[in-house]
C-alpha cells in the first residue's frame, strides 16, 4: 500500500471534485425547478398535463439513471441534438432529480391539512397570503429532509457521468489509475473524497435546517 | 453493421437473468447483514450502536460505483489474490443493500413503541422472544413499503455492473447498440424492460403504504 504516487495528481483530483460539485448543483437547481413546476401541474386542473407529469415521474423513477444518461448522450444526437458529455449528464441527472423532486414537493404540499387552509380563509387571508403564510412554511419544513437526502444521492450519482467521459471526479480516478496502476489506493482515495463531500453537505444541511426551521416542532 | 433482429431481442432478455441473479445475491447476503445492522443500531450497548451507525453512514456516503470499483479493481491488488468478478461484485452489492435495508429496518423497529417491549417483558418473555414475537412482526409491516421501494433502487443499481463488463441487461444493451448502430431502439427497449420490472414493485410499494395508512 503506497499512497505517495497519487500525491502529484492532487490538482486533477481537485478539478474533478469541482466538476462533480458543478454537476450536482446545476442538476439539483434544474431538478428543483422541474419539481416545483411538476408539483404545480399535479395540483392543477388540466387533466392531460397531470397525466403527462405522472408519466414523466414513473418513467424516470423506474429506469436506471445510467441508461438515462446513455439515452441523452447516445440517442439524442440521432435527433440532431448533440450534447457534450457534461451537458448530457447534466440534462439526464436534472430530469432524474426532477422526477423525485416532484413527488417530494407534492408530498410536502399535501401534508398540510385542509382545515388549516380553511382556517386561514376564515381569517380573511387572500389566496396568496394563505399559500405564503400557512402552506409554504410547514410544507418546506416537511419536504426539506427528503430534498436534502435526495441531493446527497444526486452527488453520489454524478459518478455515473464518468461513463460518458465527463471530466468529473470518478473519471479522474480512472485516469489516475491508468497512469499509476494503483487501483486500491486510487479508489480508496476517491471513495474518501466522495465521503468527505457527502458528510460536509449533510452537516451543512443539518445546520441550515436547524436555523431555518426553528419554530416549535411537532411532537 | 447489421439490422436489429430477433437474436438481439433474445440476447437482451437472456442478459436479464444476470440482472435478476445480482439482485438475488445482493438480497441473499445483504438482508441477513441488514438485520444484524438494524439490531445493532437499537442495541443496549452504546459502542455497538455507534459502530453500526458509522458503518451505515460510510457506505451510504460513497457512490455505489465507487464500492464496485473498489472491490473489483482495488481489493484483489491489495490482497494480492485473484478474486472472481462475481465475488467482488456480490460483496459490493451486499454492503450497499445491507446499509440501506439496515437503516430502513431500524426505522421500522424504532417505530414500534417502547411500551410494546415492556409489555412483553411483563408477560415474562425473554428479550429474544419479545423481539421475535412482538416487535419484529409489527416492524415488518411498517418497513415493508420502503423495503420494496429499495428493491427498485437495487434493480436499477445492478445496471452499474455493466461498467465492470458484467453482461447483464444494461451491458447487453451496449453490445447490441454497438453491433446494430441502433442506439434509439436498443436503449428504448432496455429502458422499457427495466421499467416493466420496476413499475409493478413501485405500485406494490405504494399500495402497501396506503393500506398501512388506513389501518393506523
Amino acid at each position: 500500500m503506497n499512497f505517495l504516487p497519487l500525491w502529484r495528481y492532487q490538482n486533477q483530483l481537485i478539478d474533478g471534485a469541482i466538476v462533480t460539485l458543478e454537476l450536482t448543483v446545476i442538476s439539483a437547481l434544474a431538478g428543483l425547478v422541474i419539481g416545483i413546476a411538476g408539483a404545480v401541474a399535479l395540483k392543477g386542473r388540466v387533466t392531460p398535463l397531470r397525466w403527462l407529469v405522472r408519466g414523466y415521474i414513473e418513467l424516470f423513477r423506474n429506469t436506471p439513471s445510467l441508461i438515462q444518461i446513455f439515452i441523452v448522450f447516445f440517442v439524442l444526437p440521432s435527433f440532431g441534438l448533440k450534447l457534450p458529455a457534461f451537458e448530457a449528464a447534466a440534462v439526464a441527472l436534472s430530469l432524474y432529480f426532477g422526477a423525485y423532486s416532484v413527488e417530494i414537493i407534492r408530498a410536502g404540499l399535501d401534508s398540510i391539512p385542509r382545515s388549516q387552509v380553511e382556517a386561514g380563509q376564515c381569517l380573511g387571508l387572500s389566496g396568496w397570503q394563505v399559500f405564503r403564510h400557512i402552506i409554504l412554511p410547514p410544507a418546506l419544513r416537511n419536504a426539506y429532509p427528503a430534498v436534502t437526502s435526495q441531493f446527497v444521492l444526486l452527488l453520489l450519482g454524478t459518478s455515473l457521468a464518468s461513463q460518458v467521459a465527463a471530466d468529473e471526479l470518478f473519471h479522474v480516478a480512472g485516469f489516475i489509475e491508468s497512469r499509476t496502476y494503483r487501483s486500491f489506493e486510487v479508489y480508496a482515495v476517491i471513495c474518501a473524497v466522495y465521503f468527505a463531500m457527502a458528510m460536509s453537505f449533510k452537516a451543512l444541511f443539518a445546520i441550515i435546517g436547524l436555523a431555518a426551521f426553528r419554530w416549535p416542532r411537532r411532537r | 453493421m447489421r439490422s436489429f433482429s430477433l437474436i438481439d431481442f433474445v440476447s437482451l432478455f437472456a442478459a436479464l437473468r444476470w440482472t435478476v441473479a445480482l439482485v438475488a445475491l445482493a438480497l441473499a447476503f445483504g438482508a441477513p447483514l441488514a438485520l444484524g445492522l438494524a439490531m445493532g443500531r437499537i442495541s443496549r450497548f452504546a459502542s455497538l450502536r455507534w459502530a453500526m451507525a458509522a458503518c451505515i453512514q460510510v457506505i451510504q456516503s460513497v457512490p455505489l460505483l465507487g464500492l464496485l470499483f473498489f472491490f473489483y479493481f482495488g481489493m484483489p491488488v491489495f490482497l494480492g489474490i485473484q478474486v472472481p468478478a462475481l465475488v467482488a461484485v456480490t460483496v459490493a452489492y451486499t454492503l450497499y443493500t445491507a446499509a440501506f435495508l439496515g437503516e430502513i429496518w431500524r426505522g421500522g423497529l424504532e417505530a414500534v413503541k417502547q411500551a410494546q417491549w415492556e409489555a412483553g417483558a411483563c408477560l415474562g418473555l425473554s428479550a429474544w422472544q419479545q423481539f421475535r414475537h412482538i416487535i419484529a412482526p409489527q416492524a415488518l409491516r411498517l418497513s415493508l413499503p420502503p423495503t420494496v421501494g429499495f428493491l427498485v433502487q437495487l434493480i436499477k443499481g445492478t445496471s452499474l455492473a455493466s461498467i465492470l463488463g458484467f453482461v447483464e441487461l444494461a451491458r447487453a444493451g451496449q453490445v447490441v447498440s454497438a453491433a446494430t448502430f441502433q442506439p434509439l431502439l436498443t436503449y428504448a427497449l432496455v429502458a422499457a424492460i427495466y421499467f416493466a420490472l420496476c413499475l409493478p414493485l413501485t405500485l406494490w410499494s405504494r399500495s402497501l403504504e396506503a393500506r398501512l395508512d388506513g389501518s393506523r
